[in-house]
Formats: C-alpha cells, structure tokens, sequence
C-alpha cells in the first residue's frame, strides 16, 4: 500500500527537528551544570558574595551608579537635541559646529575623555565660573561633574545622530502645515514635529540609556563611587575580589534587567496613539 | 451692475501679487508673475503639470523665498518691510503672524498625524491665536459638522479616508479665520468618489465669500465656481480672464490646447 493511502486526517506527522531540538537542550543543560558545579567548587566563597550583595556602601554604590545613568543621560539628551536642532536650522556655522562637536566626541574613547575632564586642572588650573569668579579647577573638577560632563558631552554626540534622524523622519509637509497656521519654528517643534519623532527615537534611546547603566562604569576610574568603584574600595581592604566583583555584575544585571521591560512598554504605549 | 460688482470695483483687491519671479537654482520657475485676487472672488489656477502653478502658491504663503516681486494680502506687504526706502527681510515671528491672513490646503492634506481631527483642527486656535480651549472645541466641533464630519471628530489621521483628511484639512484651516484660502490641487491625491464631496465643501466655503485660489485640474468645479481662470505655461500667466470667457473662447493657443485636451478626456471617459 502506497504511503499516501495510508494518510488520512488522523495520522500524526512526526515533524523534523524535535529531535535536534531536544539534543541541543541536553548539551545546553550539560553545559549549564558543569558551570555552576564548576564556580560552586571553586574558591569563590558564595558566603561573602551574599554577604555583600547589600551592604551600604554597595547600595550606595547602585543609588551612584543610577543617579549618574540617568544624570548624564539627561545631559545628552539636551545636547543632542540641541545640536540636532541647530544642525537642520541650515545656518552653516551651527552645522558645522554640530559636526565638529560630534567628530570629536564619537572619534575618542569615552574613558580618555573622562581622564580629561578629570585632569583639567593641569591645563587650567583656575576657571572663571560667572557668579562666583575664578575658582580652583581641582576643586571645581569634582568625580562627579568630570564623570558627568564625560559621559553626557559623549552620549550627547550620539544622541545628536538620532534625534537628528528622528526629527527627518517627520514629513516637510508637517512642519509647511504648522507654518500655514501660523507657527512659529519652535512651536512647531514643540507641538508636532518633537512629538512624532519621539515614536522614532524612544527605541535607540532606550538603548543609549542601557549602555549608560554600563559606562557610568568607567567612572570608577576617576573616583566616582558608582558600583564598581565601591566593589573596589571593599576588596582593596579584604582581598575578596571575584567575591564583589560578582556581586557588582549582579547588580548591573538586575538593573538592567528591570529597565528591559520598562523600554519595551514603553514603546508599545508611543506606539499605541499613534494609529490609534 | 450688481452689488458684487461694485464692490469688486470700488474695494482694494484682497491679494495681489507683482511680477513674481522665482528660480530653483538658475532654474527659471516663475518668471514674472502678476494677478489680482478681488474680496470673494475664486480664481483657479489652471496649466499642465510642471508649469509653476504650485510654486506660486507657496511663494504667496511665504513657503518659498523668492528672488524678485512682492505679494500683497489685505493691504499687507508680505515678507518684506520697507524702511527708509530700503527692504528688509521681516523675521521668522513676525511673517509666522503675516501667514495668519492665508489658509492652505495641501495636495497631500499634511494633517498632524499625532492628533486627532478635532485637535488638529483646534491646534492653531488655542495655540497661536490663544483662544480658550472650550471656545475653539465648540467652534472646532461645529467646523467638522460644517464639512461633514460631525462622526469622526475623534479619528486619527490614519483612520480617515483621504476625503476625509482633506475636509479636516480644510477645517484646519478655516479655523485660523484666514483672508485668503490657497488650494493647492486639493483633490487630485483623492479616489474619484471623495473628489465629489471635497469639491462640495469647497463650494460651500466659497458661498461664505471667502476668497480663494485653487489651483486644480477639476473643469467642472473651475467652470461653475470660478469668477476667474488664471492658465499658467511655463512660468508666466498666458491668460488671465473671467471664467465664462476662458470656458466659451480661450485666446492663448495653449489654453485652448489644454482645454482641448483636458475637455475632450472628459468627454471621452464619461
Ligand atoms: N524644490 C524644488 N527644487 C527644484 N526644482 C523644483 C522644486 N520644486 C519644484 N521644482 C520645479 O519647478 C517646476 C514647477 O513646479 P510646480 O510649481 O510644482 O509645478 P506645478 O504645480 O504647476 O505642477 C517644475 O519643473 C519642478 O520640477
Ligand atoms: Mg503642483
């Protein structure tokens, strides 16, 4: 008897891959075991990483660490829309300093910039500050504002780019529309061209801001007490080191982990009044 | 002689634009354009496509700078002031206020898709000319039943057939309480069946007396609501007349060419 007579709607198929499937979940599980076994007989004393996980100067470390995040985020945001601004004003001379701004920024690595923001003070050793006069630049020039100022004025350069292209995908023909009933250009800014390019930049820079989380990182480096700098300041006196570095991945992980959700409802609910 | 008719006489002209001339590049697009647009009147403006006829609305509405010619609404200069005896460029602010006297409605209406009809149809009246909000939602409401569409004053752009769009479009700008409405071939982006209801919105603010310029290939609308014609060929004005005249006996050879063309078609299709 031919298969295809044999073949009737009772018949189960056996459908190809379940097979593969379940061998690769066996190698991963394998694999996940000889892990955990591995880290759990090996010299990390779990005791210590648990102990630490909430101590206060960690915990302070996080508040740091996330004040700083969304501090030098919101720097960059303001930049970046600014610069993103100024560069479609069409006024050659903003253009060309936007440009300018954004070259140098993206074209060097965020931990020099911080190192030289942090060290300002061997360039100019005294800052005139309007309000206050001249002030000492090794004072001015706390770990927070060099870490702050590194961070935003680099983040700021890539936020150029997307708010730049998130105010071109807005419509010439929305902008001609304000214009006709009398708008002036910032008005229309504010009331319809931002509000439609927020649907395109809420995306990339929900993920700006997670790499944020990350970089605040670097600041460790000159002495900001964000997580890592903390974690550090604990294992300089007990030698614990993979103990509180683990707990400092810990955190960067939860905290991540928290804010994905929180992009993704976020763009569905930007997405949501848009067709309807 | 009618009323209208003296008053068209006697009343400074609503609009009138002088020897514009306009380049994109070294591109000659306007080439010395000149009309005159009396309080009430609907002028259509006629010609094939690339002629200029959309330039010259965006350069009237301020849209494009031009390089020569001046352009006058309601007795004022545009863009443009006068000191001195020498001219400057007006600022951004003050021809955003100059732009209140004319209304445009978009080939491709250029709703804001973020709102809904209702509020854009609001966003000028409470935002630039600062009316109390309640005010402009009733008169807002009562603009959107006036074009009928009195059911769909809560959709979305993207849930508005494109007749649709255009009448809230048309709203919008009725809103502003311009002097002047410049169409720029409002219903040529439509489906044949909204054509229909869009032109009859169109009539009936030409009924208020509202003074237009509409820029369209639709004959039957220019033949029946047009006080005057205005064909454009290639950057200048080839005729300038009343519409029964252009209809029954176009003088410039390509007027009538395009009459020819555009008439025949009709014909033919119907
Ligand atoms: N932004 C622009 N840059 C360069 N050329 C343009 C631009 N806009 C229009 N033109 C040209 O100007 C001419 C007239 O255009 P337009 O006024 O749109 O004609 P119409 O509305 O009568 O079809 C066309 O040849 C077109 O290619
Ligand atoms: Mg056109």
């Amino acid at each position: 008897m031919s298969a295809e007579m044999q073949l009737d709607d009772h018949s189960t198929i056996i459908e190809r891959g379940r097979y593969r499937m379940v061998m690769s979940l066996v190698v991963v599980l394998a694999f996940v075991a000889w892990l955990v076994h591995a880290f759990a007989v090996s010299d990390i004393e779990w005791k210590y990483v648990s102990h630490f996980l909430m101590v206060r100067t960690i915990m302070q470390g996080v508040a740091a660490t996330l004040f700083m995040a969304v501090s030098a985020m919101l720097l960059g945001v303001v930049i970046g829309l600014i610069f993103a601004i100024v560069q479609q004003s069409g006024n050659p001379v903003w253009k060309t300093v936007a440009a300018g701004y954004v070259w140098l920024f993206r074209g060097t690595p965020v931990i020099l910039q911080l190192l030289l923001w942090f060290n300002l003070a061997l360039v100019f050793p005294h800052i005139w500050v309007p309000g206050y006069g001249s002030v000492q630049t090794v004072q001015l020039m706390t770990p927070f504002l060099s870490a702050l100022l590194g961070l935003g004025l680099n983040q700021g350069a890539y936020i150029t780019e997307i708010m730049r292209s998130g105010l071109t995908s807005v419509d010439k023909g929305q902008y001609e529309a304000c214009c006709m009933i009398g708008m002036t250009r910032l008005q229309a800014l504010r009331r319809v061209i931002l509000p439609q390019a927020l649907r395109v930049v809420i995306p990339p820079l929900g993920n700006e801001f997670i790499s944020m989380i990350k970089l605040t990182s670097l600041s460790s480096m000159i002495q900001y007490p964000e997580i890592l700098h903390s974690a550090q300041n604990i294992y300089y006196a007990n030698a614990r080191v993979i103990e509180l570095l683990l707990v400092t991945g810990f955190w960067y992980l939860a905290i991540v982990t928290v804010l994905m959700p929180v992009q993704y409802f976020l763009e569905k609910r930007i997405n949501r009044g848009w067709s309807g | 002689m009618t009323a209208t008719d003296i008053a068209a006489t006697t009343a400074p002209p609503i609009l009138e634009v002088r020897n514009m001339r306009k380049a994109y590049g070294n591109m000659p697009i306007l080439k010395g354009v000149s009309c005159t647009l009396n309080q009430g009147d609907v002028m259509c403006v006629l010609g094939g496509s690339g002629s200029g006829k959309t330039t010259l609305l965006r350069c009237i509405a301020q849209l494009e700078r031009y390089q020569g010619g001046s352009v006058v609404v309601d007795g004022e200069l545009m863009g443009i002031a006068e000191k001195g005896g020498r001219f400057y460029r007006l600022s951004e602010r003050q021809i955003a206020r100059q732009r209140l006297k004319t209304g445009m409605v978009f080939q491709k209406f250029n709703l804001f898709s973020h709102m809904t009809a209702m509020q854009n149809v609001m966003e000028g009246p409470v935002h630039v000319l600062s009316v109390p909000p309640e005010e402009a939602r009733s008169e807002a409401c009562r603009l959107l039943e006036w074009v009928g569409l009195g059911e769909r004053m809560d959709h979305y752009p993207a849930q508005l057939s494109g007749g649709q769009q255009q009448r809230v479009a048309i709203a919008r700008a009725l809103a502003m309480k311009p002097k002047v409405m410049l169409f720029d071939e409002p219903t040529s982006a439509l489906d044949p069946e909204s054509v229909g209801r869009v032109l009859a919105v169109m009539k009936q603010v030409a009924a208020t007396g509202m003074s237009m310029i509409v820029v369209t290939h639709e004959m039957g609308f220019a033949r029946e609501v047009a006080s005057r014609v205005l064909f454009m060929d290639h950057g200048v004005i080839a005729e300038d007349a009343p519409s029964a005249q252009f209809f029954s006996a176009p003088s410039h050879p390509r007027a009538a060419d395009f009459l020819a063309s555009t008439l025949g078609a009709r014909v033919q299709t119907n």
